[in-house]
């Protein structure tokens, strides 16, 4: 199974096993090195994991797939997290989310087609005196509209 | 040199904060005018972040919002000279910060320092009376320090209130001796409309530092892990500065402040489960499984992490520690009513005008709160509803807006105050979709360990669904509440426990809601509209 992978990813994620095994409840704090270094949990890794973990491979996939953080595919340059929990949804994030999708014509879960912003559902980003609002890769936008949200967009998209 | 004060927490990020600072440094660096531009914590005025302040003799002014187009009129008008005519005069200028109403009315304990210091500045931190809880803790025995915490009447604020110095005195006598413990700080802060968690790792990370070390010395743990939630990006950085700063100065690792205690300390990122929230759930998960909710009993006092005995507190629990034992149980338990002793930080969201962080003692109303502090609605519209306590929480109408804020005041009128937080709806708010929605949600974020959380929350949208729409409304209610009781008291935690507080109380206050709309008023309308 490994094989599948490209001998750089291969690399790449050994060596985060190796500087990992040997922490206690290791497997989240692998699991986030690996997504942050190769942007994805290859469904491929699951099988070195396990050896080095010294779990069974349906234990790791029954972890990676628990957690909405977590994926197992590649994603656009940016990721795009739109906040749908009460305090935004009281300041018209329904909207919001609607001419979202419709400006980069896809819905949650989806990439745009050149690439460039993947976009996500995500239940508070802690900025609920200023919803609503969204998280653009680690940086969070609070008042949000449709304004902001076009050049935010645009940016992402120049970058 | 001229201090200028430009916040760093997320919020005031935002709201552009890092571009305005860059603007003042490059304006002040054009006029040849030498600056020390310092990124403190946020005052938690969030309406008007980014929040400026420069320091004078007599304090702080402040000057907000400011936007970097705002920075070159500023220089203008003197403001680094807030004294000067001109910069008195300025429209942004609102005075001395300490004098702002808004901070003054405020009983500032857990957040003392927030929004003053430099949230990473060790030395900013000891300047401003940090580390003084520590230094009394390690003049007592462990007994005595859990002592303070439960005297102090604190309680759990993670949103359970169970008393702090209980749990840490179960975790104090467990196991054998010598036998490894864990402090484990639950900073999962999922719950949408708070944010306090946040602004303490942010804003004063110390604080939470010295809180976690002071309940390791006290229960016998040499390890504290801070379960983090990966939604906190700008949390994680801060801790771990201040972690690796705590531990060069000695307040960290062995030997802390030359004792013979031992604490270390590691944050460890969650991974987007709201469930991970549950103490049991978040244990699972640090040991690097699915976030699955255990049994009670065991309590995790008594086999927590990894089996062995352990604390697991919210982060203003903790946060809430070192003030405690700087000043005593008795001065935190002077603050507050009844059964509910110190203070609450209270966070104003949603739709309000004046957003942001308020503490204070137990006892004020909602009213207070929404309207003294918060100025009503952003929109400008009647609040119609508020939810407290997150999206667990009850919906709360015009008519219960008198509550004061007390764990016991709010579990009389079946709501709870939870965390804190406060999301306030204005009267284009739907009800029935927030009813649903709250299925929906336990629906997305159930671990699915009991039946009545994982069936019951699908269970529940559909119902929902077919009363919005008018079939059979009589039957279907009648199912809701019938299905809202079965999750109520079969489920394991309290996210399919407490998903029928939103949704009841939803339909119990705002039942009109929940009416289909008649065929004929339709008619109407239609009638109305296409004349």
């Amino acid at each position: 199974m490994a094989n599948a992978l490209p001998v750089e990813i291969s690399t790449t994620i050994q060596s985060l096993i190796a500087q990992h095994k040997n922490m206690p409840g290791a497997l989240l704090p692998l699991l986030h090195a690996i997504q942050d270094t190769i942007g994805y949990i290859p469904e491929d890794s699951y099988l070195p994991i396990s050896k080095g973990l010294a779990l069974s491979v349906a234990e790791v996939h029954g972890v990676v797939t628990f957690y909405h953080h977590f994926r197992t595919h590649p994603v656009g340059k940016h990721i795009l997290h739109v906040c749908r929990a009460e305090s935004c949804q009281a300041m018209g994030s329904e909207k919001l989310e609607a001419s979202i999708k419709a400006k980069l014509n896809i819905d949650y879960h989806q990439t745009t087609s050149d690439g460039a912003i993947t976009l996500e559902p995500i239940y508070c980003l802690g900025n609920c005196a200023c919803s609503p609002a969204v998280m653009m890769d680690d940086e969070v936008y609070g008042r949000m509209d449709n304004q902001k949200m076009a050049e935010l967009i645009s940016e992402a998209r120049a970058s | 040199m001229i201090k200028v004060f430009v916040p760093r927490d997320s919020s005031a990020l935002s709201l552009g904060a890092d571009r305005t600072a860059k603007a003042i440094q490059q304006e002040a660096q054009k006029r040849g005018i030498e600056i020390q531009l310092i990124r403190n914590g946020s005052r938690g005025l969030f309406w008007l972040e980014p929040f400026v302040e420069v320091a004078t003799e007599n304090g702080r002014v402040a000057f907000a919002p400011v936007q970097p187009k705002d920075v070159a009129g500023l220089f203008d008008a003197y403001f680094l000279n807030p004294d000067s005519s001109m910069a008195k005069a300025h429209p942004l200028n609102l005075g001395l910060t300490e004098e702002l109403e808004w901070l003054k009315k405020q009983q500032r304990l857990t957040f003392a320092r927030i929004g003053i210091t430099d949230p990473v500045s060790l030395n900013d931190y000891l300047a401003h009376d940090g580390y003084k809880g520590l230094a009394n803790a390690l003049k007592l025995s462990p007994a005595e320090i859990v002592k303070t915490v439960t005297d102090s009447g604190l309680r759990g604020r993670g949103g359970a209130a169970f008393p702090t110095g209980i749990k840490w005195n179960t975790v104090l006598g467990a196991g054998e001796k010598g036998v490894q413990k864990y402090i484990v700080c639950n900073a999962d802060e999922g719950d949408s409309g708070t944010y306090s968690d946040r602004m303490v790792m942010e804003d004063d990370p110390f604080v939470l530092i010295e809180g976690m070390t002071i309940a390791g010395i006290a229960v016998g743990a040499n390890q504290g892990y801070i379960y983090l939630r990966s939604e906190y990006p700008h949390a994680l950085h801060i801790l771990n500065e201040a972690i690796a700063k705590a531990e060069a100065a000695g307040y960290l690792g062995d030997n802390i402040c030359g004792s013979n205690h031992t604490f270390k300390l590691e944050v460890r990122r969650a991974a987007g489960a709201y469930v991970c929230g549950e103490e049991t759930s978040l244990l699972e998960s640090l040991e690097g499984k699915r976030g699955l909710v255990r049994f009670k009993p065991p309590l995790p006092a008594i086999e927590g992490l990894f089996g062995k005995p352990t604390v697991v507190n919210n982060v203003i629990s903790l946060a809430t520690i070192p003030i405690i034992l700087d000043k005593g149980a008795q001065f935190y338990a002077d603050y507050g009513m009844g059964r509910s002793r110190g203070t609450l930080p209270i966070q104003l969201a949603g739709n309000i005008k004046h957003g942001g962080l308020v503490e204070l003692a137990f006892g004020a109303t909602l009213r207070e709160l929404l309207y003294d502090f918060g100025g009503g609605s952003y929109t400008g519209k009647p609040i119609r509803a508020v939810q407290v306590g997150g999206p667990l929480g009850a919906f709360l109408p015009e008519s219960q807006f008198d509550t004061p804020l007390d764990y016991e005041e709010f579990s009389k009128i079946w709501a709870v105050l939870g965390h804190g937080g406060i999301v306030a709806f204005d009267d284009t708010v739907d009800m029935a979709k927030m009813a649903r929605y709250a299925f929906e949600f336990c629906a997305i974020e159930s671990c699915g360990k009991c039946t009545p959380c994982r069936i019951g929350s699908t269970r529940g949208v559909e119902v929902i669904d077919k009363i919005i729409n008018g079939t059979d409304v009589e039957k279907n209610t009648k199912l809701v509440r019938d299905l809202s009781d079965t999750m109520l008291n079969g489920s394991l935690c309290a996210l399919g426990g407490m998903t029928p507080y939103p949704v009841l109380s939803a339909m119990n206050h705002f039942a009109e809601d929940f009416v289909p709309k008649p065929k004929s008023a339709l008619k109407k309308i239609i009638d109305i509209v296409s004349a």
